[in-house]
């Protein structure tokens, strides 16, 4: 997945909830009487991380917690705005040739490292090689595996050529861009993690500067007076590292943190233990559909799984609503593929699997279970349908989403067994020897409807992402086509007929899209919720004056 | 009683190196490699070549005794080497930065309980069955049965959110640098305060304990008996004869309980958001960080080896009856 997916991954906004959203109750302050307030530069904001970050140049790391705190120091050529368009961050402007090939953008000249050097666009090739050199250790070089040359053609114009057309390539670009002044030698040594600009001081172009990061405690950013968009409003970003849910919330009820964090809260903590006056008064609450689903997984080269009618009986057998309602208390959206309702790319006309019992039973005799054996358990060929369903340990609401699929399948007389490991020694021992039956686990998606890697049968091995062994020509097609286009509307076509053989063939059963909830301190203004989420306009935040908390700094 | 400690601190050697060895085996015995994590949820595409790349870089790909060959011979030099996590800093850096805080609390808490556990046994073991002793015994029983997390929320609840007279989590307030320096001071402290009386409270049921009993075997002996007898006052009976020698177990204990003063416990570092050893230490089993795990391990093992060591030496030195069967035996 692009970084570009990862760094919005959780900001999209879906609704802001009635009478709590946004803007609602701000265009009077209640507490005193004035009005809104004008912008006004100052006050900290105090968010919390629940993860440590793992370092400062986000290019080298995997953790969401750097991404947050990188994107605010790093810029991209490109980025997304309120509604998921790309635009124009560090380039100016770009053009594509009509052949997808050619890609040249035209770049800010205002723009300055935090250490006052010039930005120019050697700096984005100096960027590329790193991300190509082999000794970089960095989780994005797919990316830019389709560039086939990269050349500044002068300070301010970078012309990029791919061997063959790629999708995805003008959001690759979105890359946080590395100083070559700074990183160059590091880089070339194969050395850019123990660089270190990685554990302090690095040298971005973002909205704000690094402070100070005391490991395990607190990353501490202040606002960049030059930043070429303007200098941000909030003129210091404190992230404090809290690594319990629980304790987050303690802290936002004694009003020591203004934010829960890009994860937000709970369901059970967003439905129910906030809401009471004090804290409706003193936050807003966000709901967005969350870039994550949740899927019941099969092993698809088990014989028992490997018939689709069993797969559409399991999906027909699973009340999603009831799920949703159970394990997110109705936080949450159904999903009926791998693409999130509301984007482009999604195809809301494909076969669907809407609760229904004796739809399921019949499917599974029509696969050969009719008879129960005295266990009221089905019987095919001597052999009782009973399974083991895996899932990671520290997920507590996938373990619920077992439990809840374990009494649906057992009404249907399947039996199941429920089995919670720990992440690493789950990837080791069962899925990467696709050791394993069916499992519930689930897939982040990014912005670009590009799933190859995870749906194509030539990513079926044990480090490949296509885990449960998924293969259909016509799919894999499709995936190749939509990838190889840079136009929208033609790709549409692609990922629609995608999304109807995914559908029918239910490899997986896609469970529901989880909502993402938010909450921000309700003195901090210029909060615009949008399709993007609410943090795409970050630098535009700001509390007005009389409001203010934290005057020093 | 040079050479006996020369002697026990050979004898130690063999030992620390079995300790690494079993642990280096158990630590990667645990399913995963610190290469092929990957995230239960994010798509991040696997890229063969760079993966092999770092466990060359890392020894990775070579038999296991030659791994562990290599980390002795780089450990004997003190070489404790870089983490594997993304930030690839060395070890003992990591180590360093974690370690005051969590020594700080464990030290505080330790002395917190050593100081009114041997009062809270002795009374309740010298007036078994008055009320005090029925009082405590009772706050024994909760102590052990509360759990950390559990009393940690409370805390945090009542004092923190209803009273607002202290901060809920964290070491120093977001506004600490801008704060005078004794404000400074008291708001690091202020800090402190719910993790150590959270961490005091389960240590100090169970010491008290151990106090009471030891106690009461004491008082039972003939040598109180015969200090009675000599009609000395019930105040040197209990505070000199009896407690000197009650204390003896306790300081085995105590001994044993150095190595945990570097451990650090997970759950009272996690809910009130401190970066101590524990943390790191969960956060390198996580990602199968060997060199931060095994560095920790030394540092906790030597740790054990040298408190054994010093409680013995101490026992002999609180028990004259030790240092005369041990001379005696080298006759």
């Amino acid at each position: 997945m692009s970084r570009l997916g990862l760094r919005h991954l959780g900001w999209l906004l879906v609704l802001a909830l009635g009478g709590c959203g946004g803007e609602a109750d701000s265009a009077v302050d209640r507490a005193t009487g004035q009005a809104a307030g004008k912008p006004a530069y100052g006050d900290t904001f105090i968010d919390a991380l629940t993860g440590n970050i793992s370092g400062l140049i986000p290019n080298v790391l995997t953790d969401s917690a750097s991404f947050e705190v990188g994107s605010l120091i790093y810029s991209g050529l490109v980025t997304r705005d309120k509604d998921l368009n790309i635009v124009g961050e560090l380039a100016e402007s770009w053009e594509f040739s009509r052949n997808c090939l050619d890609l040249t953008f035209k770049l800010r000249r205002n723009v300055r490292w935090h250490d006052g050097r010039p930005f120019t666009a050697d700096d984005v090739v100096f960027t590329y090689e790193a991300m190509m050199n082999p000794k970089t250790p960095t989780a994005y070089r797919e990316d830019f595996r389709a560039v086939s040359t990269v050349e500044a053609v002068d300070p301010y114009t970078l012309h990029v050529r791919y061997a063959k057309p790629y999708a995805k390539a003008l959001q690759s670009w979105a890359t946080w861009i590395l100083p070559r002044h700074v990183l160059e030698t590091y880089v070339k040594e194969g050395r850019l993690r123990e660089a270190p600009q990685n554990r302090s001081d690095p040298v971005g172009t973002g909205p704000y500067r690094f402070k100070e990061w005391k490991p395990g405690e607190k990353v501490v950013l202040v606002a960049n007076p030059d930043y070429f968009e303007g200098r941000p409003y909030l003129s210091r970003i404190v992230y404090r590292i809290i690594p319990s849910q629980a304790t987050i919330f303690l802290e936002l009820k004694a009003q020591g943190i203004d934010s829960a964090g890009p994860a937000g809260l709970t369901a059970l903590q967003f439905k129910r233990q906030a809401e009471f006056p004090a804290f409706r008064k003193a936050y807003n609450k966000y709901q967005y559909q969350d870039n994550v689903y949740t899927y019941l997984g099969f092993n698809l080269s088990d014989p028992r799984f490997a018939d689709k009618r069993v797969r559409q009986a399991f999906a027909h057998a699973i009340n999603k609503r009831e799920l949703i309602e159970g394990v997110r208390l109705g936080l949450g959206r159904e999903a009926t593929g791998p693409y999130k309702p509301g984007t482009w790319a999604y195809n809301p006309n494909v076969r669907t699997y809407p609760y229904d019992m004796a739809k399921a039973r019949e499917l599974l005799a029509a696969a050969g279970w009719r008879t129960k054996n005295a266990d009221g358990i089905l019987v095919k060929d001597g052999q009782p349908f009973e399974f083991v369903l895996r899932t990671n340990q520290g997920n507590d609401e996938r373990r619920k989403v077992a439990e809840i699929i374990q009494a649906s399948l057992k009404d249907l007389g399947v039996k199941v067994d429920i089995q919670v490991i720990e992440w690493a020694s789950f990837l080791k021992e069962y899925i990467k020897k696709r050791r394993f039956e069916a499992i519930i686990l689930g897939w982040g998606i990014g912005l670009d409807p590009d799933q190859f890697e995870v749906w194509h049968s030539s990513k079926t091995g044990p480090d490949d992402l296509n885990r449960i062994g998924y293969a259909n020509p016509e799919a894999d097609e499709m995936l190749e086509k939509g990838r190889a286009s840079c136009v929208e509307a033609e790709r549409k076509k692609y990922y629609d007929r995608f999304q109807e053989i995914l559908a029918e063939d239910e490899p997986i059963v896609f469970l529901y899209f989880r909502d993402a909830l938010p909450v921000v301190s309700s003195r901090v203004r210029g909060i615009a919720p949008s399709p993007n989420g609410i943090r795409y306009n970050f630098n535009e935040w700001y509390v007005p004056r009389p409001l203010q908390r934290y005057t020093a700094g | 009683m040079l050479p006996y400690a020369l002697r026990r601190l050979v004898l130690a050697l063999p030992l620390l190196l079995g300790i690494t060895l079993i642990s280096f085996c158990l630590m990667h015995l645990a399913p995963g490699e610190p290469t092929d994590m990957g995230s239960p949820d994010i798509p991040t595409t696997s890229d063969k070549e760079m993966r092999d790349r770092l466990r060359q870089e890392w020894g990775l790909d070579k038999p296991l005794h030659v791994q562990y060959w290599n980390w002795v011979t780089r450990i004997v030099q003190l070489d404790f080497g870089r983490s594997f996590s993304p930030d690839a800093r060395p070890v003992l850096q990591k180590i360093r930065e974690r370690l005051p805080i969590t020594l700080l609390l464990n030290l505080v808490e330790m002395m917190i309980i050593v100081a009114l556990a041997i009062p809270i046994g002795a009374v309740s073991a010298t007036r078994q069955y008055s009320k005090f002793d029925k009082i405590t015994t009772v706050f024994v029983f909760v102590g052990f049965a509360t759990p950390d997390f559990w009393l940690a929320l409370m805390l945090m609840i009542l004092f923190g959110v209803q009273l607002g007279w202290l901060p809920i989590s964290g070491l120093r307030s977001p506004t600490w640098e801008y704060l005078s320096f004794w404000r400074q001071q008291w708001d690091f402290f202020s800090h402190l305060i719910l993790p150590i009386v959270v961490a005091t409270f389960g240590g100090l049921a169970s010491f008290s304990r151990y106090m009471r009993q030891s106690m009461l075997e004491v008082v039972r002996q003939d040598y109180i008996q015969s200090a009675r007898a000599k009609g000395l006052a019930e105040s040197v009976v209990i505070g000199k004869h009896a407690l000197r020698n009650a204390l003896l177990p306790i300081v085995t204990i105590l001994g044993l309980s150095l190595p945990g003063l570097i451990g650090g416990s997970v759950i009272i570092e996690s809910i009130f958001a401190i970066p101590g050893m524990g943390q790191l230490m969960v956060q390198a089993v996580w990602e199968r960080d060997y060199p931060v795990m095994m560095g920790n391990l030394v540092i906790v093992s030597l740790l054990t080896l040298g408190a054994n060591l010093v409680a013995d030496l101490t026992y002999s030195l609180v028990d004259p009856r030790i240092r005369v069967a041990a001379r005696r035996s080298r006759r």
